[in-house]
């Protein structure tokens, strides 16, 4: 391999399945990259490492997708000699080719000729009635909670929303001992028949997701499909006491239970892309803005790549493929060689599992209307304490139809989490409440820092 | 045919969307003309400080007038722009004591203005505000000037004006204007023409691009200044405060909104892009902003900032505004250019130039202000 005449500067985002396997590329290739997380451990959201005392066992921790985990922690275990790791580091803004870190109060800025954006994912909230008492959790903080802690998030747990997580942690949550009251699926069971087609892109994922319902059935969890979230019950002191929902067949129902775990699929991390100013397009598909790549990872700005969940919701192991295929882009991109044909080969990965997003798309769709549908007196923004009737008051006073407008007048999204949480579901209320389509509302702009950042920041250097 | 009305207006920030309120109040037809949307630029980004003390000793009577119209400004525009009359500090550091001596001669000035202020001590600072970092020598404390939320500021004018009648066009982006006749024309980027027989400018980081189509180029220099904001936390700092000192790196401010978040702001101003109408918050100064912060503060340190952002200003070489009658054309009025300091004055920037529009004169001293003193002899 011919060395290259000044070692470039590789800088990766984000130590999950997409940031290991492109660190590997790198590392590979010769490349010593800097990889920072915000996590205190590598493995990311779905491969979350347990603390250092905790011992249980990979099949106890990651069911179906132990053997995958492990071997994802193996390889980022074998490269820490060869990476530059810095966990529990934020990159908290993007500009003019330099990233800007901190790290409790340790302020760093480092140089890049490569930045891979490998930021994951979180949970697609759905606001509904009630969902701000306290046991209300979205299926990744309910993830985290037994994962890195090992507890449950309640005694007498409802799993609430639509996707293929929605099952997984549910199921995991059934393996972990907890009492899973009842899964409220709002996707019809017809979609997924729908979708089959998609779905067998990649059979042994389907089939996991198969297992997992039966797995859920064969416990004694109720399982209800093609539901309507109507109100998360309970009061601001004691948290919450129930879920009131209309089933599948029209009925409503009532559920007792102290926690609720909710979540629509996901939706990417794709803040510091808008801050390296990459371009951003409408995605019908998921209806969300994602920022526009090439079949290989390059953003709109050279230099920038993007790869796994953080770039669009492929999943787990399309996330390792196009980590992998968006390093190569960029080691070759900075002049070294790399392996065309397995780039060629990546790319026939990425899509096949981009083939099976779209069917996990059809199978489990965003419910959008229960946006628009959202009574008055439910809150919207759970930072800022908005509420639907808020927000459609402020529009009816001012005329404000576009995302970032009515966050200036209704300061809907623009608490901490940024509209994280909020944010697609207040464009679609938007969209029904202007009668436009979701795509003119807009996306909120982001903005650093993309996580809080202590104003102690640089103190300590 | 082109729309037609007794003045158009290009420009809805603040000052925009105030004179077409009342300009209204004085019964002419207004048209207002806004690229974007209303109060989207400095007058929608700024840091909300409703501060009288500081400005130039000439400009206080402008102030004046304009914090009478703070205070009514619920009744005036049936809207809640979140003014706060909870008082303004200007404090200097231990190292800079000569700025003591600057603060009495301000105060004793500002009193003949109408304007009173009490000189504190340090200690006395630190005893009222524990917040005070011990760095802070001497303050001047304002009880009488205040804050509000910028974002809801300019529309709420611009709703007002409208309901009186103005018409206002958003997404209008005015490229050429020109006198022919009696009339001004103007002419959107789409080719849709206006107009009037008078015309204002109030383009503010903009308006050397409409001058200059009448002679009279400015030296305007557009800047974003830095902002960022707290998480919320319970509400406890009424004042709004700043530090006086000739480094631009020092100069930070802070304040608390109702709602409990600590909006913080100063220190190194940025680059802006007009042409892209953004202005983007440099990292480092972000961090410098920080620091300055917590000399002036030091328990906010424990807070956290949850987002930054920076808006588009122009500044001109004596950091005072480009305000009256065209020098060159009858008919042409400018008000921009408002060097950082122009939203306290805001509402009564408006109400002056309706005043001179309407009735050809004002009591308001603006002579300082006038273009021709950018004019290159020739
Ligand atoms: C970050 C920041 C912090 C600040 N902090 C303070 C503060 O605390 N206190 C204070 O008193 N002042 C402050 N200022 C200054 C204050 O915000 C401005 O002086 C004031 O808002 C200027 O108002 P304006 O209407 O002149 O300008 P703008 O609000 O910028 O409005 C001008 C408008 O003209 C429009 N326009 C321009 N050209 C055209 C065209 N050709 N056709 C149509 N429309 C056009 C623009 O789109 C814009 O909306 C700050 C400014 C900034 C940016």
């Amino acid at each position: 391999m011919v060395e290259p005449r000044i070692i470039p500067r590789v800088v990766i985002v984000g130590a999950g399945p997409a940031g290991t396997r492109a660190a590997e590329a790198c590392v590979q290739a010769g490349v010593r990259p800097i990889v920072l997380d915000e996590g205190r451990r590598d493995g990311g959201q779905i491969y979350r490492r347990q603390p250092d005392n905790f011992t249980r066992p990979y099949a106890k921790l990651y069911g179906s997708e132990a053997g995958r985990a492990q071997a994802l922690h193996e390889t980022f275990d074998g490269l820490k000699g060869a990476v530059d790791y810095r966990p529990e580091t934020l990159v908290w803004n993007i500009a003019g080719g330099h990233i800007w870190t901190a790290s409790q109060t340790y302020a760093d800025t480092l140089p890049f000729d490569a930045l891979l954006l490998c930021t994951g994912a979180t949970d697609r909230l759905m606001p509904v009635k009630g969902w701000q008492f306290a046991g209300s959790y979205s299926l990744g903080g309910a993830q985290v909670a037994l994962k890195s802690q090992a507890v449950s998030i309640g005694h007498k747990v409802v799993f609430m929303g639509s996707g293929p997580l929605l099952y997984l942690v549910a199921s995991q949550y059934v393996e972990a001992g907890a009492n899973v009251v009842a899964v409220l699926d709002t996707a019809h069971y017809s979609a997924r028949i729908k979708a089959l087609p998609d779905l067998l892109a990649v059979p042994s994922v389907l089939w996991n997701g198969v297992a997992l319902t039966m797995k859920l059935k064969r416990a004694g969890v109720a399982v209800h499909n093609g539901i309507k979230p109507l109100e998360i019950k309970g009061n601001a002191d004691s948290g919450v006491s129930g879920v009131r929902f209309r089933t599948g067949a029209g009925a409503e129902q009532e559920i007792i239970c102290d926690a609720v775990a909710m979540g629509h699929h996901l939706r990417p991390e794709t803040q510091l892309a808008d801050l390296a100013r990459c371009a951003f397009a409408f995605d019908p598909g998921t209806r969300q803005w994602l920022p526009k790549r090439d079949g290989d990872g390059r953003s709109s700005v050279a230099g920038v790549y993007l790869a796994g969940d953080g770039a669009k919701i492929l999943g787990a192991r399309s996330a390792e493929a196009s980590g992998r295929l968006a390093a190569l882009a960029a080691l070759g991109d900075l002049g070294l060689p790399v392996d065309k044909g397995e780039m060629a080969s990546l790319r026939g990965d990425v899509g096949t599992y981009a083939k099976f997003a779209r069917g996990l798309a059809k199978a489990f769709p965003w419910p959008s209307e229960q946006a628009s549908q959202l009574p008055d007196d439910a809150i919207l923004c759970r930072c800022e304490g908005v509420t639907a009737g808020d927000l459609r008051g402020v529009m009816r006073e001012t005329g404000a139809k576009e995302a970032n407008r009515a966050k200036a007048f209704s300061r809907v999204g623009m608490g901490r989490c940024q509209g994280r949480y909020c944010g697609l579901a207040a464009a679609e209320l938007i969209a029904a409440e202007a009668g436009v389509p979701v795509e003119q509302v807009g996306r909120l702009r982001g903005q650093a820092p993309v996580k809080p950042l202590t104003i102690a920041i640089g103190e300590e250097q | 045919m082109s729309a037609a009305s007794d003045v158009i207006i290009v420009g809805g920030g603040l000052m925009g969307s105030s004179a077409a309120l009342f300009l209204r109040g004085h019964g002419l037809s207004v048209t207002l003309l806004e690229t974007d949307l209303i109060g989207r630029q400095a007058s929608g980004t700024n840091f909300g400080n409703v501060r009288r003390q500081g400005r130039p000793i000439h400009q206080l009577p402008l102030a004046n007038r304009a914090i009478a119209i703070w205070r009514q400004s619920r009744e005036l525009l049936g809207a809640d722009v979140e003014y706060l009359q909870s008082g303004h500090i200007r404090v200097c550091y231990r190292e800079r004591p000569e700025l003591v001596g600057s603060m009495e001669d301000y105060a004793a000035k500002a009193r003949e203005e109408g304007l009173e202020l009490e000189l504190l001590s340090g200690n006395a600072l630190r005893d009222k505000f524990p917040f005070f970092g011990p760095d802070v020598l001497a303050g001047s404390y304002s009880a009488t000037d205040g804050h509000a939320n910028p974002r809801l500021a300019a529309p709420a004018f611009a709703r007002a004006a409208a309901r009186l009648g103005a018409v206002i066009h958003e997404n209008t982006k005015i490229v050429d204007a020109q006198k022919v006749g009696e009339d001004f024309i103007v002419t959107a980027v789409d080719g849709r023409t206006f107009r009037a027989p008078i015309l204002l400018v109030t383009a503010g980081a903009w308006g050397n691009a409409l001058s200059s189509q009448f002679g009279e180029p400015v030296p305007i220099t557009p800047k974003g200044p830095n902002m960022s904001v707290t998480e919320p936390v319970p509400y406890g700092i009424l004042p709004a405060i700043g530090v006086m000192t000739p480094i631009e790196e020092e100069t930070v401010y802070f304040r608390q909104v109702a709602r409990g978040n600590i909006v913080l702001g100063g220190s190194t101003r940025g680059p802006s892009f007009p042409d892209q109408y953004r202005a983007y918050v440099e990292p480092q100064n972000t961090l410098s902003q920080l620091k300055h912060i917590r000399r002036l503060a030091p328990s906010l340190g424990k807070l956290n900032i949850i987002r930054v952002w920076s808006g588009i200003e122009g500044y001109m070489p004596d950091s005072q505004p480009v305000m009256g009658p065209s020098a060159t054309t009858s008919g042409l009025y400018y008000a921009f250019g408002f060097s950082g300091s122009g939203f306290q004055i805001g509402p009564g920037v408006g109400e002056t130039m309706a005043e001179v529009i309407a009735k050809g004169a004002t009591d308001i001293p603006i002579a300082p202000y006038r273009i021709e003193r950018f004019a290159t002899p020739t």
